[in-house]
């Protein structure tokens, strides 16, 4: 621990990340640009979550790190212990019990509230880069509110395919201004963006870093004869019968055999528990 | 004025102590209206420690600083040199200024950013006699329903509202409490009649 600075980060950095992320609060979603820093980790581990995480941590919180709502996958168990070791903080695998959670790709289950920063790890925070390769092009698109082409992106699925296709990384608006990209949550999670929780989205290689504050509107984009839809599978948990959570697939044999899953381990786990008391 | 007045007033321990300064502000910014403490740091009169605290987080030598004739004293700038670094700045150039409200006039010289970089602007940290919830009615992110605080001019910040993306960003700080003002929050001036007593 003492081989560290705080949370690794030296205090410069830290002020720099810091700044942005009040000027992220004070401009919901739009992407502040960040100097980012090489982490001890590659690019598209989290490195931005990690920066983030490293900037708001306090010796009083207890740190959850969740990978696609496990806590126990590779990528969550050695952030987890990065911050044990570089900071010293408590950790926990209990939703509620989190004072900090560093997400990739979901939103816990269980309702966020008051005292509780949800950091999501993002890959690419440009909604539209897909549609737009230039940043100078999509900078200006911003600037002007010009998000035609999301809509014609969204309106071509609906021709092609007879529903928005996008299932994963489903663009929304923030207080009625900027389209933001939520991370590559599953759009099921994209109802639960409105919280009482401080929300910090940060993305290492592409250096940006925005937030959503406690509240803020988000409405997931769609059209008024094909409202959003935040589907999900339609089975219960196979181990804890949750009919209301986001369930992953899982192969059991090569014979076609599957069964569904709670992706949030802590929910499905308490839930089991809860059952068994 | 001795000089260990200006060497002392940092953190105990600049790490942690920036790190638990950061996180009420940062709740003080995500919450508008929202009183939090913050301590830690104390600079020479009549910089209160909830600014001093904030100057200590979020200052350093990249950050050009305005101070508001009543906090641009030697002492202030001394103590500013020595814990920050941060150069004193004009207000066309300051990311951050630091004074009372009629102090920090006139608004519109500062940055407000532009419309592709609209975080390229101001953060106003303004010294008040007192912070308390009455007055003004905010409402907007960071606010469930609505808030109150006692705002110096509520109408400054209709007009910065109407900016918005652009705009200046506000801390209003009293002793050791702090308490924030994004651009994104809508304020209703509240006739003074209408308010509780």
């Amino acid at each position: 621990m003492t081989e560290y600075n705080f949370a690794y980060l030296d205090e410069d950095t830290k002020r720099m990340i810091r700044r942005a992320i009040l000027k992220g609060l004070a401009i919901p979603g739009y992407q502040v640009p960040f100097a980012s820093r090489e982490m001890p980790m590659p690019y598209g581990w989290g490195t931005g979550g990690v920066q983030v995480t490293a900037s708001i941590l306090t010796p009083m919180d207890r740190l959850k790190v969740i990978d696609q709502g496990a806590d126990d996958t590779t990528n969550a168990v050695s952030i987890r212990r990065f911050f044990q070791r570089t900071a010293d903080v408590a950790t926990t695998e209990h939703t509620a019990e989190a004072s900090v959670i560093q997400t990739r790709h979901r939103i816990p289950e269980e309702r966020l509230g008051a005292g509780q920063v949800l950091v999501y790890q993002v890959p690419i925070p440009e909604p539209l880069r897909f549609l737009e390769p230039s940043e100078v092009e999509t900078r200006r698109m911003h600037a002007l509110e010009d998000y035609g082409l999301m809509h014609v992106k969204l309106y071509e699925d609906i021709a092609q395919h007879g529903q928005i296709a996008t299932a994963y990384a489903y663009p929304v608006k923030v207080s009625g201004r900027y389209v933001m990209d939520p991370s590559p949550i599953p759009k099921f999670d994209n109802p639960k963006l409105k919280m009482g929780a401080i929300q910090l989205f940060g993305a290492g290689r592409e250096q940006r870093i925005y937030a959503l504050p406690p509240f803020t509107q988000v409405v997931s984009l769609d059209f008024e004869d094909h409202p959003f839809d935040p589907s999900k599978a339609d089975h219960p948990c196979a181990l804890c019968g949750a009919e209301d959570s986001y369930l992953d697939e899982i192969i059991t044999d090569d014979r076609g055999g599957r069964m569904f899953v709670c992706s949030d381990t802590d929910y499905c786990t308490t839930r089991r528990e809860g059952d068994t008391a | 004025m001795s000089q260990t007045h200006i060497l002392s007033g940092g953190f105990d321990s600049p790490a942690t102590g920036s790190a638990q300064a950061f996180r009420a502000a940062m709740e003080a910014m995500a919450r508008p209206g929202t009183i939090e403490t913050l301590s830690g740091g104390t600079g020479p009169a009549p910089l209160s420690d909830a600014a001093a605290t904030l100057l200590l987080t979020l200052c350093d030598t990249t950050t050009p600083l305005f101070l508001g004739a009543s906090h641009d004293t030697d002492d202030i700038r001394a103590w500013l040199a020595f814990h920050t670094g941060a150069p004193i700045a004009r207000r066309e150039d300051a990311q951050f200024a630091l004074g009372t409200w009629s102090d920090l006039a006139p608004l519109g010289a500062y940055a407000t950013g532009t419309p592709e970089y609209p975080d390229r602007s101001v953060t106003l940290i303004v010294e008040m006699p007192e912070l308390s919830n009455t007055g003004a009615v905010l409402r907007g992110p960071g606010i469930e329903e609505t808030t109150r605080l006692n705002l110096p001019d509520p109408q400054a910040h209709q007009a910065n509202r109407a900016l918005f993306p652009l705009g200046f960003d506000c801390f209003f700080t009293a002793g050791n409490r702090v308490a924030g003002l994004p651009r994104s929050t809508d304020v209703t001036a509240q006739p003074v009649a209408a308010e509780e007593v």
